[in-house]
């Protein structure tokens, strides 16, 4: 369940930084839809947190610690947001370029997550 | 319910006015975080929050397995921290402080990188300078360069600013 998750959220951050750097590419801000697809990501790091924290809680074992196991699904589910909030302070082509660095340190931190998991 | 906030500011932000220029005169001081500067501010926010939770959690926990790679994470950490808490702050003094963190800062990822690659005995583990920032895709010996340009270009408008001396 964790690893699905972990490979969807991987997939789809990667698809939002892909979708919000054409974005950029074509000078645009991010519009509505793009907020949409932030959502979206955001429910995906939303449950990941979740069913981690009940993995932990029904006594599996992060390989590299609980705690930093806990910090990087914390992380995870804060970047998606930040980088939209940035991207509606600044409506031109660099809000799109920041939300599309976002998701980009989304899918690095998924990929963390998953040696944290595994080790 | 975290994952609807975004969602809900579109409305208002997302058809609401397009400000993208944001050129007029804001009150005194120049904005950096504007056009490229907030994808500065982003990059540099995520730096500052991974270093400083890194290497409190470090030093927190295993400091005396290796303590000088700890305490360097601990100084890229604040270095971090205060160019953020600059570029958001804005102004001509924040940028000149913000410009010379750049340069320490680029200074500090040569000088630990090069000491990392001639005496690897000295690190048992890794700080977030080491090998020129290799684990973190090379983005802190980019940064700073960034940053200098784009803190150089900033000046300008400021310059205008100060033109009239009347005031």
């Amino acid at each position: 369940m964790l690893d699905a998750l972990t490979a969807a959220l991987s997939a789809a951050a990667l698809a939002l930084a892909a979708w919000c750097g054409f974005a950029a590419y074509r000078d645009q801000p991010t519009k509505d839809w793009h907020f949409i697809g932030m959502a979206v990501v955001t429910v995906l790091a939303l449950a990941q947190l979740v069913v981690g924290v009940v993995r932990l809680a029904q006594g599996a074992r992060a390989d590299e610690g609980t705690a930093i196991f806990v910090a990087y699904l914390i992380g995870a589910l804060c970047a998606i947001p930040a980088a939209g909030f940035m991207s509606l302070v600044e409506r031109s082509r660099w809000g799109s370029a920041t939300v599309a660095a976002g998701a980009i340190v989304l899918a690095v931190l998924e990929v963390r997550l998953y040696d944290i998991w595994k080790g | 319910m975290t994952g609807t906030a975004p969602g809900d500011d579109t409305g208002n932000g997302g058809s609401g006015t397009t400000t993208a220029g944001a050129k007029g005169p804001t009150g005194g001081g120049n904005r950096l975080v504007k056009g490229p500067g907030i994808l500065l501010v982003w990059l540099y926010g995520v730096m500052s929050v991974g270093a400083v939770s890194r290497s409190v959690y470090q030093i927190a926990t295993e400091f005396h397995r290796a303590p000088l790679a700890y305490s360097l994470s601990a100084v890229a950490a604040v270095v971090y921290a205060f160019i953020t808490y600059t570029l958001v702050r804005g102004g001509e003094t924040a940028r000149r402080a913000a410009l010379a963190c750049c340069a320490a800062e680029l200074a500090g990822v040569l000088a630990v990188g090069t000491w990392t690659l001639l005496d690897p005995g000295a690190f048992p583990d890794a700080t977030v300078w080491s090998k020129y920032g290799y684990g973190y895709v090379f983005i802190p010996v980019l940064l700073p360069v960034t940053g200098i340009l784009w803190l150089r270009r900033s000046r300008r408008p400021s310059a205008e600013d100060a033109r009239p001396a009347a005031v």
